[in-house]
């Protein structure tokens, strides 16, 4: 074992050495077997892209909810404005990517699907690197986009997004499990950027009571916005599709979100 | 050396994408063939004579010369017939590159090496030695595997850390090969294959509903 770190620098090429080293006849091993090594230290790939990235937003909330639903409304709502993509976490692979497309609001080159190894949370928390390749490959396949959403599989009330996968996040909860979630709190309800409660539809089949949630929502969220929807009937999400085109522009401006 | 440095690059909670990753588990558990913490006895016992061993003399050789990186990703291509594998190890190499450039200087080594080989070169980095990199790749072939079990099958987590130090031994034995061959050439570091896993990768690949990436 090394009694000491053998690698303190960066493995830049040392100033030095003015003329590029590959060109310069080296010796090799007896025991090794051909290969290149043009300059190491220097990456040969091509940054993946230059420029700002897309303003990147996590969707989150329990199976169910209308996460999907959501991504749907706001392809049709934004697609023809802005470049987007998205990236679901669904264990059912192709099932996300199947109604998007079956829906029409966006072709399959602009869908990935991560897997998550039975913790859809830590996916999106505490080991984002899947998701965070899956986005990388969008944009380097695509070119420049504006927008990725991150669709987290359907999971509890405590699992929220990391900042270093996404700039914002919407957590998306439904009246059918009735008008008591937003009073229990937990972070998706109480950190998220944005709350949907979403199927108001179906709120009086329920007996869920929206001027309760309205109250617990914003006793839990303070100043944060919360919007109540019925994606059964706002096929565009516009309280939401405006929200994104906000943030969207705030950044063009090149305001810090 | 600097022991916490290495427990660090062992940890399974370093956010290297392993966690998505079943090993080759996810297949056999639907197979039936593992069912109970005896059966993943076996496949432990058999992950680390054949692929343990095979990633942890890579990742000892990359660690001792990031700079040959290209050939022992080529060796690790030859060693991995199934392509679903190659991705599997080529996509956890991309991700524990990036976590390890947040931590060490990384030499560059391409941006989607196999996961070995991007051990070794973070180990290296990391002032880590051929031997402690060869340990941290056996490490790791068993406990993400043993940890996607406790997933998939509800196995006890106490009976599964019971049967993972049981095993600590074979893997510091199979660690030690392993690093004492980091010098041989390509064509000359361990070779040995699990064709069931390879087969089971493949079927595994083309499931509409998986848990594991791989
Ligand atoms: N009545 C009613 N049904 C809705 C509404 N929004 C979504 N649904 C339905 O609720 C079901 C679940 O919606 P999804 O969008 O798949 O929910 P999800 O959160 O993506 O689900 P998972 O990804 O499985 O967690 C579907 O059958 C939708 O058609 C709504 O506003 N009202
Ligand atoms: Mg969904």
């Amino acid at each position: 074992m090394h009694p000491e770190p053998q690698h303190p620098e960066p493995q830049h090429p040392e100033p030095q050495h003015s003329e590029p080293q590959h060109l310069e006849p080296h010796e090799h091993g007896p025991d090794e077997v051909p290969h290149t090594h043009p300059d190491p230290g220097v990456d040969p790939h091509a940054p993946l892209h230059s420029g700002p990235r897309a303003l990147r937003v996590g969707i989150g909330g329990p199976v169910g909810s209308g996460k999907t639903a959501l991504v749907a409304a706001l392809c049709r709502a934004l697609g023809e404005q802005l470049r987007l993509a998205v990236v679901t976490n669904d264990i059912y692979t192709t099932e996300d990517a199947d109604f998007l497309l079956r829906n029409g609001v966006l072709p399959a080159e602009r869908i990935r699907a991560v897997e998550t190894g039975c913790c859809p949370h830590t996916a999106i928390r505490d080991d984002i690197s899947a998701n965070l390749d899956a986005v990388e490959d969008l944009e380097s396949s695509l070119g420049p986009l504006d927008l990725v959403l991150v669709e987290s599989g359907g999971d509890n009330l405590t699992a929220t997004f990391s900042k270093g996968l996404i700039d914002r996040q919407i957590f998306v909860i439904d009246v059918s499990g009735g008008d008591k979630v937003p009073r229990k709190g937990g972070p998706g309800v109480t950190t998220a950027d944005l709350l949907v409660i979403n199927k108001t539809d179906l709120a009086p089949l329920v007996n869920a009571d929206l001027s309760v949630m309205e109250r617990d929502a914003k006793a839990r969220r303070h100043e944060l916005p919360t919007v109540f929807l019925s994606l059964a009937e706002d096929r565009a999400a516009a309280p939401v599709a405006d929200w994104i085109r906000g943030l969207v522009a705030a950044r063009e401006h090149g305001r810090e979100l | 050396m600097s022991l916490a440095t290495l427990l660090l690059l062992a940890d399974g909670r370093l956010p290297s994408g392993g966690h998505a990753h079943s090993a080759g588990l996810e297949a056999q558990v639907s197979a039936g063939r593992v069912r109970s913490v005896a059966d993943l006895d076996g496949f432990l016992r058999g992950k680390l004579a054949t692929s343990a061993l095979v990633s942890a003399a890579f990742a000892a050789a990359a660690c001792a010369a990031p700079a040959a990186f290209a050939g022992l990703d080529a060796g690790l291509d030859a060693r991995t017939p199934s392509p679903a594998l190659r991705k599997a190890s080529r996509a956890q190499g991309r991700a524990l590159l990036r976590a390890g450039r947040a931590m060490w200087p990384v030499a560059a080594i391409g941006r989607e090496p196999h996961q070995p080989v991007a051990l070794g070169a973070l180990a290296s980095a990391a002032g880590l030695s051929p031997h402690e990199a060869a340990v941290a790749a056996a490490h790791g072939t068993i406990t993400g595997s043993a940890s996607a079990a406790v997933r998939l099958l509800g196995l006890d987590p106490y009976a599964v850390h019971a049967l993972l130090a049981r095993l600590a031994p074979e893997c510091d034995r199979i660690a030690e090969l392993a690093a004492a061959r980091s010098g041989d050439p390509v064509d000359e570091l361990p070779a040995a294959g699990a064709p069931l896993l390879d087969i089971g990768a493949e079927h595994h690949a083309t499931w509409e509903v998986r848990l594991f990436a791989s």
